[in-house]
């Protein structure tokens, strides 16, 4: 029996002695840094291609299309504008529709980008478990659904802000730079949560509730501020949670009277790029797993 | 088995490969420990697909990859293509080994033709190369005007024959086929025989999984039988596949 084994032992200690005198790399290995982005790069089309089509997809068998993907955030907007509007009564954020609307606009594209994130690999396991690509593809292509959506609610929102008396501003035009910011971290997120929910299916279950928590608790139709003027030890709320930070930077170049100090973009532009790198190296290091996934 | 002739070059060499799936399952486990491929804890089910197989593959073999269904035969090749993480054991190629096989990447909702796009795309075409290549894969695929058509609306032959057009849209160094001449009508089969002969010609190394003794003693000069996970043979495709008709009752023609 022991010569046996031996036998074996030396049978594949050879293999591999042999792979390296024929230089054979092995497959599956985790490409280098550097090489890995160079390939997510090469392949930015793919990412594009997959998330455009799935839009296209997700709604082709509905007779309203891809309006619904405009349609339904508005509807939510209106109830929300009922609901909220009476309950909270003299509460209510000063110029509170156009409040309401700049905040859950800009609150879906996070929460879509999380959840959509947690899905991108479970819900392509068809793809990656028959082509090898990068697979930091799939999260970045769920992020890149929800620009596409946004640019959607975006010109939506910016007609009802001019019905609700906000004038067209060159700060307008600043949004795109408060979406740049949210898409770091927003892409930081869906990194982070594809992988999450690889290892943990029960994941799934749980984010629409983290949704609504995270839809309560940022301000989406209540003003942080006015919260930390009241309470002021809780004033550490207003930089803390990143995605009440992006709505009040959102909030400040849309609308009036809901300008923020200068330095939250700098707390923005932190979050967004501490997040994408968090997210990016997180995902990145479990490369080698995604195949089995779903 | 690891002969050392200096004329035979290894491209794709699998050393102790070990490959098994966690599978939640519910109800009582009806295997019992001694002959376990499927280990048991709770719900959670360990199944076991490829146990310890190695092997060498050379520069211009053709490997035909036989065993009854759930042997591990595509769990050996997803292993070797890199696209199924192994437990155990080590894959080492020339180059990345592409996988053509059943379950290819597809969206449903989506007409064919956006699935070449973006298989193309993911495959590592440039947009405009699968612009170029498409005409050429639709008319190879056979499909004609159901290109425009959801793919959910496909045939299984119809979609396997569309995967297979986008695979084999371009030359390969280590191609893994599995099962692809199976699908698709007669017509489609032995034009798919063609392609994939002159892809082997092309290739380094091709690896070949059918159920066709008949398909593995036309094109391959070796094969491999997989038996509950274990590398039962390997050697000459005739001796091997003999070995295995015997052992399942089949015949050599079939």
């Amino acid at each position: 029996m022991s010569s046996l084994l031996e036998e074996i032992w030396n049978t594949v200690s050879k293999l591999g002695d042999l792979a390296k005198e024929h230089g054979l790399e092995r497959v599956g290995k985790r490409p280098p840094l550097k090489s890995y982005l160079s390939e997510v790069w090469k392949r930015r089309a793919f990412a594009w291609t997959l998330s455009t089509y799935r839009l296209l997809a997700s709604t082709a068998r509905s007779r309203l299309g891809i309006a619904w993907l405009v349609l339904v955030p508005a509807l939510q907007i209106t109830v929300y504008g009922l609901i909220f509007g009476l309950v909270l009564g003299d509460s209510r954020p000063d110029n509170f529709l156009p409040f309401l609307i700049v905040g859950v606009v800009v609150f879906q594209f996070l929460a879509g980008s999380f959840s959509d994130g947690a899905r991108s690999i479970t819900s392509n396991s068809s793809l990656a478990k028959s082509l090898s690509f990068p697979r930091v593809l799939l999260p970045l292509s769920a992020m890149v659904s929800q620009w596409l959506k946004f640019a959607g609610l975006l010109s939506l929102a910016s007609f009802s802000l001019l019905f609700f008396g906000e004038y067209p501003r060159w700060s307008w035009l600043l949004i795109f730079a408060v979406i740049g910011l949210a898409s770091l971290f927003a892409g930081g997120v869906a990194m982070i949560s594809a992988r999450l929910t690889v290892h943990f299916n029960d994941l799934s279950q749980l984010i629409p509730f983290i949704t609504r928590v995270a839809f309560y608790a940022s301000g989406v139709f209540f003003s942080v501020d006015r919260l930390t003027a009241s309470i002021p030890w809780l004033g550490f709320l207003e930089w803390a949670n990143p995605v009440s930070v992006y709505l009040s930077l959102a909030r400040d170049v849309m609308i009036s009277g809901h300008a923020v100090d200068a330095w939250m973009w700098g707390v923005g532009a932190a979050w967004g790029v501490v997040t994408l790198l968090v997210g990016f190296f997180f995902f990145w290091s479990a490369e080698e797993r995604y195949g089995r996934a779903g | 088995m690891v002969a050392q002739v200096e004329t035979r070059i290894p491209v794709v060499i699998v050393e102790n490969a070990t490959v098994s799936y966690k599978v939640y399952a519910s109800g009582k486990a009806v295997t019992d420990s001694s002959t376990a491929r499927i280990k048991s804890a709770g719900n959670l089910r360990t199944v076991e697909a490829v146990k310890g197989v190695s092997l060498v593959a050379y520069q211009g073999e053709v490997i035909g990859v036989i065993g009854t269904n759930g042997s591990g035969k595509t769990s050996l090749m997803k292993a070797i293509s890199g696209l199924t993480p192994l437990d155990k054991g080590k894959v080492f190629a020339s180059s990345r080994p592409t996988f053509l096989g059943v379950g290819a990447a597809m969206i449903k909702e989506l007409s064919g033709e956006k699935n070449i796009v973006l298989g193309g795309l993911a495959m590592g075409y440039s947009k405009s190369e699968i612009n170029e290549k498409l005409d050429e894969i639709v008319e190879f695929s056979g499909l004609g005007e159901f290109v425009e058509l959801p793919m959910r609306t496909y045939s299984a032959g119809m979609t396997e024959r569309l995967k297979f057009s986008i695979a084999a849209s371009r030359s390969h160094d280590i191609l893994i086929i599995d099962e692809a001449l199976a699908v698709g009508d007669s017509k489609f089969r032995k034009k798919s025989a063609e392609r994939m002969k002159e892809l082997a010609k092309s290739a380094g190394c091709v690896f070949l999984v059918s159920h066709s003794l008949k398909t593995i003693l036309d094109t391959c000069s070796r094969a491999i039988w997989l038996d509950n996970g274990i590398l039962r043979a390997d050697g000459d495709a005739l001796e091997v596949c003999k070995a295995y008709a015997e052992e399942v009752g089949a015949e050599l023609d079939d």
